[in-house]
């Protein structure tokens, strides 16, 4: 999750408070799908990327183009107001009690004695492949430099030819559609879905993001790990009220020793 | 190729560019000449696309290109070498090249590569290094090469020669002679009034947003009040 965070803000420093909630978006999407067609669960994931991915372009063209040029206040500000809508929508629609979200990864594994859910390999194993094409993507095709050049001085991407508006669609279609990929793994660890769950989720991902060094995709994927780490442990040795206050509590640690997080580069850019 | 007819260019209420025209043959050397805020880069980002006139027109071998998106002016034979250089510091040399030829296909690209490593062979020498880590002159050579990737009919630069020591300035003006002998266009924005008008054919001076003069560049080095003004007496 924090991927597509890190990805979005990467190429337009855009904090998007709005990703936590299309991660909701898209936990709903694949739960109605399976609950309401008996769509397979792989089809009901698909089915779910695609739409957020259609829902990131769309509201990166109604709500933040239009505002691109006023500077980055406006969009952050623009961010908190789609999330608060996209929470208020799916509560018109689907109301606001919890969900029930069946997981799909059936069975478990029993490593030395103790039983893992097999939600846990697979999140990491695929975690792991979209890295790897994320960074291929990023680091060796012309889009991933024309990426690379936008987030840089967009002006001068302009003048070889890049066009700005689509490559930040095309970002933000892949943003979105790595946040629904991430709400499929979430439901099936968590199993309970609700309107409002997107704001702790888009901010941890946030938090991840800073954590690894924000634009970085293998940051991206070390802070998330750190976070879901220090999460169990949490759970699991102090108690499961304190797990939120240890992830913020490290997110000031690491920004007080490293501000530009794990994998960051030193830019000394201030947001 | 390029004609500029009668545009004027506004920041805000600042009315940085009035009634300018101009004109760039095919196969000329054209210098843009006047002191800091003459309004010389807001006339090429103007060209670009980057700002937009409020009047007037501008054809590109024959097409208005007045309202055109500037990314698609590369496409079509327009490269503006910018101020600064404005190279992606963060990229690798090599990348900066393939940004330069990002709307041709990889074969073009790797021929054009190997044709700006050729001559600019500090340039291939750092191929794979951080451009942000390159010197000045090695920053300029490399916004060049970038500029050359895209196979240009015309070339815009602007102040290529800042901020350099003299020997690079005059490299640079001499890649800019045989850049022009090998068939380019360019049009050339500079402070340095004397160096410009040395490789240039013609030459408009300009002064607070205006042309004030415009002229074949050999009778502008002879002119004493053009001395006086722009080239320290
Ligand atoms: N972004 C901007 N906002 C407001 N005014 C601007 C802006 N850019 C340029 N100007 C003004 O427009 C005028 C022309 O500027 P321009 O950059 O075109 O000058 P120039 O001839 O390129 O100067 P230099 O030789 O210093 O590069 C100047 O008076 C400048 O202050
Ligand atoms: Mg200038």
């Amino acid at each position: 999750m924090a991927l597509g965070y890190s990805m979005v803000y990467g190429v337009i420093k855009l904090i998007n408070f709005a990703h936590g909630d299309i991660i909701m978006v898209g936990a709903y999407c694949t739960w109605y799908m399976m609950s309401r067609f008996g769509v397979p669960a792989l089809f009901a994931a698909l089915f779910s990327v695609f739409f957020c991915a259609s829902l990131g372009v769309l509201i990166e063209k109604i709500a933040y183009k239009p505002l691109r040029k006023y500077g980055r206040l406006s969009l952050l500000v623009t961010a908190i107001g789609v999330s608060l809508f996209l929470q208020n929508v799916v509560q018109l629609i689907f109301k606001a009690d919890p969900r029930m979200f069946t997981n799909f990864f059936k069975g478990a594994i029993t490593i030395g004695g103790r039983q893992f859910s097999t939600a846990t390999p697979a999140t990491i194993i695929i975690s792991v492949i979209i890295m790897t094409a994320l960074t291929l993507l990023v680091k060796y095709t012309s889009m991933g430099r024309a990426m690379r050049a936008v987030s840089e001085d967009d002006e001068t991407a302009q003048l070889m030819g890049v066009n700005v508006s689509s490559t930040i669609s095309f970002t933000f279609a892949v943003g979105s559609g790595l946040a629904a990929i991430g709400s499929v793994f979430y439901c099936c660890s968590y199993s309970q879905i609700q309107p409002t769950m997107g704001s702790m989720l888009g901010l941890k991902a946030f938090v991840a993001a800073v954590l690894g060094g924000i634009g970085s995709i293998p940051g991206a994927m070390l802070g998330g790990l750190c976070i879901g780490v220090g999460e169990s442990v949490t759970r699991g040795f102090v108690s499961s009220k304190m797990t939120d206050a240890v992830v913020f509590g490290v997110l000031i640690a690491v920004l007080l020793i490293k501000p530009s997080g794990i994998l960051g580069r030193g830019s000394g850019e201030k947001v | 190729m390029l004609s500029v007819e009668n545009i004027n260019v506004y920041y805000g209420s600042i009315h940085a560019v009035k009634d300018v025209s101009f004109e760039v043959r095919q196969g000329e050397t054209v210098t843009l000449i006047g002191a800091n805020g003459a309004g010389k880069s807001t006339i090429l980002r103007t060209v670009s696309g980057l700002l937009r006139s409020k009047t007037g027109r501008i054809t590109f071998l024959g097409n208005d290109i007045s309202s055109a998106d500037a990314y698609k002016l590369a496409g079509m034979g327009l490269t503006h070498v910018p101020e600064g250089r404005r190279i992606f510091r963060h990229m690798t040399v090599r990348e900066n090249l393939d940004m330069g030829g990002y709307i041709r296909s990889k074969e073009d690209n790797k021929r054009a590569r190997r044709d700006v490593y050729e001559r600019f062979p500090r340039v291939r020498e750092r191929k794979d290094q951080i451009a942000g880590t390159l010197s000045g002159g090695e920053q300029q050579m490399l916004a060049l090469g970038r500029a050359l990737m895209s196979a240009p009919r015309l070339i815009m630069m602007d102040e290529p020669s800042m901020g350099l020591a003299p020997v690079l300035v005059q490299q640079i003006f001499g890649i800019i002679r045989e850049l022009n002998e090998a068939g380019a266009t360019i049009l050339l924005v500079e402070q340095n009034a004397r160096m410009a008008l040395s490789v240039a054919h013609r030459c408009y001076v300009l002064e607070t947003g205006r042309v004030v003069m415009a002229s074949d560049a050999g009778d502008l080095l002879e002119d004493d009040g053009v001395k006086k003004a722009y080239l320290g007496g």
